[in-house]
């Protein structure tokens, strides 16, 4: 297989960690939504650790597109 | 990817390149540096132009000065507990210099000190060093009992402790490569939306009327990019405080 071929396969390959990521990111919102929906008085003191949680959860996302670009550019 | 011999050319933002002429060349001073001590002299002149008047009513400097040192003296309290007020001014320090970094990127023709490895693992080695200093220097011996929590099972030993001491390692790294992949990928992504409007404007008569979406997509980018560099300061400061409690109360 020709080098090129393979790095874009393999950066395609890199990021299907994304899938998870959609997943959790979904699953963050979704049940701080569900949460403030029941208890709106919560809301304060739920959403910093949600926005913590979506930034960590991010970060996975962003670890995989750096493998990517390392195996395109580098 | 080329059109006309144009490609999409993302990374070469990143490059340093000497600041300040050939004094600056000659000692090794790049943009990078420049732009640091542009951020570590807006910081300075906010807070102390800010508080100078020291009014009962503040003014709009003084309001922002006061703001965020609200919001960082809340984020230690709340985190670490108030016997970590000792560390405000170092948390308060890290935040202002990373959002400043952030948000000074984001101007036309500046440049992202944070989007260097070298830069986001000094900041995350000099937080792993002061969290390891302050809990061994409070607790002595029993900052080992860390990495094995009490009332666990003993013949759990042999994986709990590896998994806590990687995980204790590994804090720097993913502290310094959140921030730094961050800015790399959300300025990359600024340069290819920004490369595609160049390439579909010089496509012919309807080029300029396509190349409006991609200009759309980045001014909406531009606002999520300051989110993101707000929500990456804020991120860098609250995990600082997290860890920070945790070597205040071991667990």
């Amino acid at each position: 297989m020709e080098v090129a071929a393979a790095k874009a396969l393999g950066a395609g390959i890199a990021v299907i960690a994304l899938f998870g990521v959609g997943l959790g990111i979904g699953n963050i919102f979704s049940t701080l939504i569900a949460t403030v929906g029941r208890n709106p008085a919560a809301r304060d003191s739920v959403f910093p650790i949600g926005i913590l949680g979506f930034a960590l959860t991010e970060a996975v996302a962003l670890f995989a597109l750096l493998i990517a670009f390392l195996i395109l550019f580098a | 990817m080329a059109a006309e011999g144009k490609t999409i050319d993302a990374l070469s933002q990143f490059e340093l390149a000497p600041a300040l002429g050939p004094i600056g060349a000659s000692v090794n001073f790049t943009q990078s540096n420049l732009f640091m001590l542009i951020a570590a002299g807006l910081i300075l002149a906010l807070m102390h132009y800010g508080m100078r008047p020291a009014a009962v009513v503040p003014g709009r400097l003084q309001a922002l000065a006061e703001t965020f040192h609200e919001f960082a003296r809340n984020l230690v309290v709340e985190q670490v507990g108030p016997e970590g007020r000792r560390f405000f001014p170092f948390v308060f320090t890290l935040f202002m210099f990373i959002l400043f970094g952030n948000m000074l990127g984001l101007l036309p023709f500046a440049f992202t000190f944070t989007s260097h490895i070298a830069v986001t693992f000094t900041l995350a080695m000099i937080v792993f060093v002061l969290i390891t200093v302050v809990a061994v220097s409070l607790h002595g011996k029993k900052f080992l009992g860390y990495f094995f929590p009490e009332g666990a099972p003993i013949w759990l030993a042999p994986i709990i402790i590896p998994v806590e001491i990687v995980s204790y390692l590994s804090r720097p790294v993913s502290l310094s490569i959140r921030l730094f992949a961050n800015m790399v990928a959300g300025h990359v992504m600024l340069k290819v939306f920004a490369t595609f409007v160049v390439l579909l404007g010089g496509l012919g008569a309807v080029g300029p009327f396509i190349a409006v979406l991609p200009l759309a997509v980045n001014v909406a980018l531009v606002g999520f990019e300051v989110l993101v560099a707000f929500l990456q300061a804020y991120v860098f400061a609250i995990l600082t405080c997290i860890y920070l409690h945790d070597a205040v109360h071991l667990h």
